[in-house]
């Protein structure tokens, strides 16, 4: 960096954006925040509503935000040093992410290697075990709590292993997608992007299909049948929002590709939505095996 | 020099420089300065919001029996104060000045994303409306400690619990965004020749602490969010009744709630580094070892979390594993220490406002370190666990620490921000009287504690009076001390002494080579070499 020509660094100048952002946001926790105390006290208000409209707005927002910054691009305002800066965001964007998934995971592992055998009496819990629950029996997955209620497991077979497989190729797909437009081969950029787009669109709904069957009177796995149901449904559906919401990117990025956007060597947005879409891959590989298979 | 650099800034065509007037220029800012402004605003704000709350807590407990409040309303003060003072007024301000100082001291034109860095303030004044909102509703605010250990935020919560968990999730998100800012900038926008080890060690620990802030934000929202299933959906990650532990709620809060606190002190660091040196009029002792040090604090904070739960039953080999990385602690934290003493030795050290609270900072600072050590082993803290010990030793680093740096910061580039000096008078009125009174204000807190009075506690034994009484004065008087700064600072935006560029004759840094107050734009075109290795740190 010490001997390259200066280049200048585009700082936009006011932009009504944020402050757009900032009060969807504010919608978005107070219509959350009634809409959830009203479900509490089983009384009805405009929660709901005022959320709706933060999302609404928030979509605005993006949509506002996002056409801005695309025209920047377009109209050659980005130097290299620029989209370094999106790409380090990106990278440490992602990286907040991993330590949310962190989280949940750290909870997984501490149900499964402490409390749960801790109150079936291991270490030196005996006494806990004897005095609480002393029919308690530690397992994993915890098909009976202390407190009796009873469910089943899902297994990792059958659904699970599909969307494992179509998730997978879709990382694949995903990255002959980039290939093919840093070749600048359009025609396969666009079926491959498109192929991604329907792998995950499937993963999407054999999850919806997982839940309902989850949901059945023959599994009778809920979201309030104790830790495991738990974990199962936390993991999976913050794992199923981040599809979803790197879906849209994918579907975004598939328009700006029928309109002619990106050449091979300027396409940050697309590489970003593609480093989204391994990451929610590699999250989903994690959950497989500590959710379903272990 | 000076001349030379506003040339180039009204030379240059990238920028769209009318400034919009009034609200909208505040609302649609994109400019470091004006949103390191606000920021800086913001948090003076919640710190007299939280300081009121605080004087009320002190009222209650100027003598025994309950006076003022109830119980419950008691622990809404306590809980309230405390995140408003974390996440409202300490942090906010320091990014308050991550804005304002880092492009200027590694010659950026802007931040990296600059109307993402909008975002991220203007968030911010909308959580804390919904958080403090919640006092005026029919369940009262949060009740369950700054800390909200479940179950008292589960089980036990009072409903506004809700609005809580969103508000707290936006003050994350705009920690997190602000982090990604800070790091993009530091990493891809230094000016050319400005290597990593000569970036001014301000900018060191607001780069460490950035990472910091990206690696446990998501996991403050992933705890509060299962706090709020637990709460609201039924489910039972920390109920033992369906498998789950309240004890975990710890596990995973302390995980976040650790590394926490060294973000609330590791820019302190950077800022008396800056001050310390300059006016002893030498450089900084140990640069280097400056940085691996606050380098092995960062790493060390992600392993010492269970030195908050030592009363809670863990297994002995993780009370002795947390013991020993606490104290490891000391280490890196003991050659800061030495070296800020070992810049001042031996230099023609001046007293001026800024180097007043800094010295006050390392002594009072380590005074808080110390009674981290002591709390830091296991058997002792089973004794001190949750008294007022607890509370002394957080208010010396939190307070003296963090709060201290700050205005420390504050004077010292006051004269940069505004173009005025400060009134000399009124800010040595506000260092002295903080001074006394914020001592008065802690001191007697170690003892309360040692003697076992309980922290969160409306009312007290008679035994405790007297000490409690003082305390109450010292608070009382630390909070009016306050307003002195606001007059102080109010008076140096209207108007005083012309501050020239470096008013500081032992400064140094690249922020001293521009104007004072600063241009709005600055570095549009990257500063000389010349002046980035006069800025360098390093002892010659």
């Amino acid at each position: 960096m010490t001997n390259k020509a200066y280049e200048s660094y585009y700082v936009p100048s006011q932009s009504h954006w944020p402050i757009v952002g900032a009060v969807a946001l504010f919608l978005i926790a107070v219509g959350a925040g009634n809409y959830v105390t009203d479900l509490a006290n089983e009384t009805s208000g405009y929660g709901g509503y005022i959320l709706l409209a933060g999302i609404a707005l928030v979509i605005y927002m993006l949509v506002g935000w996002f056409s801005d910054v695309i025209n920047e691009s377009l109209t050659g305002k980005y130097s290299h040093q620029m989209d370094n800066s999106f790409k380090q965001g990106m990278s440490w964007f992602i990286f907040s992410e991993v330590m949310f998934f962190a989280a949940f995971f750290g909870a997984l592992l501490y149900l499964r290697v402490f409390s749960v055998p801790w109150l079936g009496g291991a270490g030196n819990n005996v006494e806990t075990g004897a005095v609480l629950w002393p029919d308690f029996i530690a397992q994993w997955p915890l098909l009976k709590t202390p407190d009796g209620t009873t469910t089943t497991a899902m297994g990792w077979y059958g659904l699970p292993l599909l969307n494992t497989v179509l998730l997978l190729s879709s990382s694949i797909t995903a990255h002959f997608a980039h290939s093919a437009l840093i070749k600048n081969n359009r025609k396969a950029l666009k079926a491959w992007l498109g192929i991604t787009i329907m792998l995950g669109l499937a993963f999407m709904g054999f999850q919806v299909l997982e839940y309902a069957h989850g949901y059945s009177e023959e599994m009778r796995l809920y979201l309030t049948s104790g830790v495991y149901g738990n974990s199962f449904y936390l993991l999976t559906g913050f794992h199923g929002m981040h599809v979803t919401l790197g879906c849209i990117m994918l579907i975004v990025m598939w328009f700006r590709v029928l309109k002619g956007h990106f050449t091979p060597k300027n396409h940050f947005a697309f590489q970003a939505a593609s480093w989204y879409w391994h990451f929610v891959d590699v999250v989903w590989v994690m959950l497989f095996v500590f959710v379903y298979i272990l | 020099m000076t001349t030379d650099v506003i040339a180039q800034d009204s030379h240059d065509e990238h920028h769209d420089d009318h400034k919009m007037t009034g609200l909208k220029r505040w609302l649609y800012t994109t400019n470091h300065k004006d949103i390191g402004t606000l920021y800086l605003w913001f948090a003076f704000i919640m710190l007299l919001t939280g300081g009121a709350l605080a004087m009320v807590i002190r009222a209650e407990l100027f003598q025994p029996g309950l006076q003022f409040v109830e119980p419950d309303f008691f622990n809404q003060l306590t809980t309230v104060h405390g995140l408003i003072m974390v996440f409202g007024a300490i942090m906010p301000a320091f990014t308050g000045f991550a804005n304002w100082m880092i492009p200027m001291m590694i010659g950026a034109p802007d931040m990296a994303m600059p109307r993402m860095n909008n975002w991220s303030f203007w968030i911010l004044p909308f959580a804390f409306a919904i958080l403090l909102s919640s006092f005026f509703m029919e369940s009262g605010a949060p009740n369950f400690g700054w800390t909200f250990y479940a179950p008292l935020s589960t089980t036990y919560s009072n409903g506004s619990t809700a609005f809580f968990v969103f508000a707290v999730h936006i003050m994350g998100i705009s920690s997190i965004m602000g982090a990604i800012n800070i790091v993009v900038t530091i990493m891809n926008l230094r000016a050319p020749g400005m290597t990593y080890m000569k970036m001014p060690l301000f900018v060191w620990t607001f780069f460490i602490t950035a990472y910091l802030l990206i690696a446990v934000m998501p996991v403050l929202a992933g705890v509060v969010t299962m706090l709020l299933t637990d709460t609201y959906f039924g489910t039972s990650f920390f109920d033992a009744a369906g498998g789950g532990d309240p004890v975990m709620f710890q596990h995973i809060f302390w995980f976040f709630g650790h590394p926490e606190v060294y973000i609330m002190i590791l820019p302190a660091f950077g800022i008396v580094s800056t001050t310390i040196p300059a006016f002893s009029r030498k450089r900084l002792f140990g640069y280097s070892s400056m940085v691996y040090a606050t380098s092995s604090i960062a790493l060390l904070s992600f392993i010492v979390w269970a030195h908050h739960m030592f009363t809670t039953g863990m297994p002995l080999f993780g009370e002795l594993f947390f013991m020993y990385c606490t104290m490891l602690i000391a280490v890196p934290t003991g050659v800061k220490v030495f070296n800020w003493v070992a810049t001042m030795w031996k230099g023609a050290l001046t007293f001026e406002t800024p180097m007043l609270f800094s010295i006050a900072f390392v002594i009072l600072f380590t005074i808080g370190g110390f009674s981290g050590l002591m709390l830091a082993m296991t058997p002792v803290d089973f004794q001190y666990h949750d008294t007022y010990f607890v509370v002394a030793h957080f208010h010396y680093v939190l307070v003296t620490g963090s709060l201290f740096s700050l205005y420390a910061g504050a004077y010292y580039w006051l004269p940069k921000w505004t173009g005025h000096m400060y009134n000399d008078a009124l800010s040595k009125w506000h260092f002295w009287c903080s001074l006394i009174s914020v001592n008065l204000l802690f001191f007697p807190m170690h003892f309360l504690g040692l003697a076992g009075m309980p922290r969160r506690i409306p009312d007290y034994a008679l035994q405790f009076a007297d000490f409690n009484k003082w305390v109450s004065i010292g608070g009382f008087a630390f909070g009016l001390s306050q307003l002195i700064f606001l007059a102080a600072v109010i008076k140096c935006i209207r108007g005083g002494e012309k501050a020239p560029a470096k008013p500081w004759d032992g400064a140094i840094g690249l922020e001293w080579t521009v104007a004072s107050p600063a241009p709005y734009h600055t570095f549009s075109t990257p500063p000389p070499q010349k002046d980035i290795d006069n800025a360098n740190q390093h002892e010659h």
